[in-house]
């Protein structure tokens, strides 16, 4: 079965959570596409559903709790409307996750290379004694010295950052297509985030997958990402190449976004331009454009930020934005404004 | 430069192993193990370094919610090493603390107005205008709606009530603010928004801040000047701009090259420059001999096994910047690329 070009696209998906206070509209018509030997990015604050379309993509939602509709096509299969079997056999072989925390994503009473062997046996009818020897290259392919020795440990007799190397090992022990990073150096110190991120690269070019990086942390996707998706509210605010979207970003969210970070490679800003508000409630999202209330460009749209929900247009070659603003005041805002103060030093 | 508000010479904190029904003594976590630093009025000093390496102890310490081991803390000219809880009170007016999880630090059956009141009542001052006055006037201070002194944290976002706790550690006007962790647990423009806060309040109300965090930018940001901690000792303190500029110690060194930088252009040039400590930081109950970084360090000779570098300022190099390294970095050395070779662990 050779994947269609590209592998990954998701068309209008929707997450949505009945609660007793509302209904959650965690993801709200997300679209996007990712070929094999790409890496996104995808950015947000926390509640702006970005680890809910990873577990949607990864089809763990249960629908008793939760509303999936839209489509998640990978290499041709609709994981949203599949039966739970096919998905759970995809599970693992074609798309796998490397989870934030790894030592509450690991079993702490099973050895580090118990839990690779069972992944990998579930998916390749092997005899255990093969499966122990993958486990230790895998262990070995990732970093961990002594991998025939270290693949008898339990999960707490690893440090932070070889747990998040045996994580990867885990998940890529099936070689699977498409792989989901959620936030996978957020737990972990500096220089060990260095390293894992170093590792994801290589192991990407090795493997050729589409690698998914969903992080808070514009540093890292700018180590890694070819493309970039910003989401706000559970919705594409922007979509571009990494060089579009940190050199010509087009949404006042993402400005925020870069104007919130104190960063080394420049000189020391007098002070940091915040975005003003806070992240809104998914249960009460704002009526018009979500960004509004916190925008300081809304004024300019003539209260349509209030009460329109801007779509979704192409800005540039592969550039998308969700603003009410013409494009051509948002490039000389960005420009003429919001650049220069980025640069003040 | 005139007297310190805070000195610290020799700062220790070890914290027992102990074994068997008797509790006998087998060992010790160095958590930390020999530091010395000054802190003067109006200035932020940055504490960075990685997890584990004692800069929250640190904190602790100075702040005295925890019993040194060693060493002198004297603040204000007072010897507060191990003064008792009840000595200690009336200095807390002075010295207050801001913790890192907004969740945790702030007692969820209280309002925000007993809770930033809770200072006035437990230190018994008396406020002319009343306590609830005083209260909304902080809630002001801190951008908060006075409104609001009757509701509970939970009905509050994170960077809310991070600004409570802020406004509690206002409350008796301290001179000297312990920051530990103060924006890592919140959202990226949540973080501008404290930060922002935190300097105006500084500059506003004269505060002497001690900031401890693992963010080098966030540290360089709002700090004057920065120590670096590894495994318990400072090993190189300097102003801050100079420390960034020009870092002495291999391990300042790797930090910093390790920092994602958010240019996507600067992606394999940044790679190239990187400098990769492989390995993990050995355990605090038995580090290694002489220089504690020796075990990842791309320059460590034998004499790095044998002696313990001293923090002292190097010929060169401008005032006050500090370096505990036999083998210190010059500004045009050849370290960008070099990887480590992989260390013994433990």
């Amino acid at each position: 079965m050779p994947a269609p070009d590209p592998f990954l696209q998701v068309r209008d998906l929707r997450i949505h959570f009945p609660t007793d206070d509302g209904l959650v509209k965690s993801v709200d018509g997300l679209s996007f596409s990712l070929r094999r030997g790409r890496t996104l990015g995808i950015v947000g604050e926390s509640g702006s559903g970005k680890s809910v379309t990873s577990l949607g993509i990864l089809g763990l939602h249960n629908r008793r709790n939760a509303q999936v509709s839209g489509e998640i096509l990978l290499g041709g299969t609709d994981i949203v409307a599949a039966d739970p079997e096919t998905v759970r056999r995809m599970r693992g072989r074609r798309m796998a996750m490397i989870f934030q925390d790894p030592l509450s994503a690991m079993h702490p009473y099973y050895t580090v290379g118990a839990q690779i062997v069972e992944a990998y046996r579930v998916h390749n009818n092997v005899s255990k004694a093969v499966a122990r020897k993958h486990a230790i290259d895998m262990l070995g392919r990732v970093g961990i010295p002594q991998a025939a020795r270290r693949v008898d440990d339990y999960p707490h007799q690893f440090s932070g950052g070889m747990r998040q190397r045996a994580m990867i090992a885990m998940a890529l022990s099936c070689d699977p297509e498409l792989l989901i990073a959620d936030e996978p150096t957020t737990a972990l110190d500096v220089t060990v985030q260095a390293q894992i991120l170093d590792l994801m690269r290589d192991l990407q070019e090795e493997f050729d997958s589409a690698l998914i990086i969903i992080t808070h942390d514009l540093g890292v996707v700018a180590e890694l990402a070819d493309d970039v998706l910003v989401m706000y509210a559970g919705k594409c605010v922007e979509y571009g190449s990494a060089i579009t979207i940190f050199e010509e970003p087009q949404h006042p969210y993402t400005w925020g976004l870069l104007g919130s970070m104190p960063r080394l490679d420049r000189g020391v800003t007098k002070r940091l331009l915040p975005i003003a508000g806070t992240p809104p409630s998914l249960i009460q999202v704002p009526a018009g454009c979500a960004f509004h209330p916190r925008c300081g460009y809304e004024p300019l749209t003539g209260g349509l930020g209030a009460s329109t929900v801007p779509e979704l247009v192409e800005a540039g070659r592969g550039h998308l934005v969700r603003c009410h603003l013409p494009a051509d005041e948002r490039r000389r805002i960005w420009v003429e404004r919001v650049r220069p103060e980025l640069e003040a030093s | 430069m005139t007297e310190p508000l805070l000195s610290v010479r020799d700062l220790r904190k070890h914290f027992p192993i102990t074994k068997g029904l008797f509790k006998r003594q087998v060992a010790a976590v160095r958590a930390v193990d020999g530091i010395d630093f000054d802190v003067y009025k109006g200035e932020t000093l940055g504490l960075v370094g990685e997890s584990g390496c004692g800069k929250s102890t640190t904190g602790r310490l100075i702040t005295r919610l925890a019993e040194p081991t060693g060493g002198r803390i004297v603040f204000e000219g007072h010897d507060i090493t191990h003064i008792g809880q009840g000595a200690m009170r009336p200095l807390r007016r002075d010295m207050q603390m801001i913790f890192q999880d907004p969740y945790s630090s702030l007692n969820p059956r209280h309002t925000v107005g007993s809770i930033v009141g809770a200072p006035f009542r437990i230190q018994g001052v008396r406020t002319e205008r009343g306590i609830k006055r005083e209260v909304q006037d902080l809630l002001t201070l801190v951008g908060l709606n006075p409104e609001h002194y009757n509701r509970y944290p939970h009905e509050f976002s994170g960077g809310q009530r991070q600004r409570i706790g802020i406004a509690r550690t206002l409350a008796l006007k301290p001179k000297l603010i312990v920051a530990d962790e103060p924006v890592s647990a919140l959202d990226v423009s949540i973080q501008a928004q404290v930060v922002n806060l935190l300097e105006d309040l500084q500059e506003e109300l004269g505060l002497t801040y001690v900031v401890i965090a693992h963010d080098l930018s966030v540290v360089r940001h709002i700090s004057d000047r920065v120590a670096v901690m590894y495994l318990g000792k400072i090993v190189e303190i300097a102003d801050r701009d100079n420390l960034y500029a020009h870092p002495r110690h291999p391990y300042t060194v790797a930090l910093m090259s390790a920092v994602p930088v958010p240019d996507p252009r600067r992606r394999a040039a940044k790679r190239r420059e990187r400098v990769l400590l492989t390995g993990d930081v050995p355990s605090p109950i038995d580090p290694p001999s002489g220089c504690r970084f020796r075990t990842r360090c791309w320059k460590a000779q034998d004499v790095c096994a044998t002696e313990e570098p001293p923090l002292v300022e190097r010929p060169g190099d401008m005032a006050g910047h500090q370096t505990a390294c036999h083998f210190p970095v010059a500004d045009d050395e050849e370290v960008a690329g070099r990887r480590v070779p992989t260390p013994r662990a433990g």
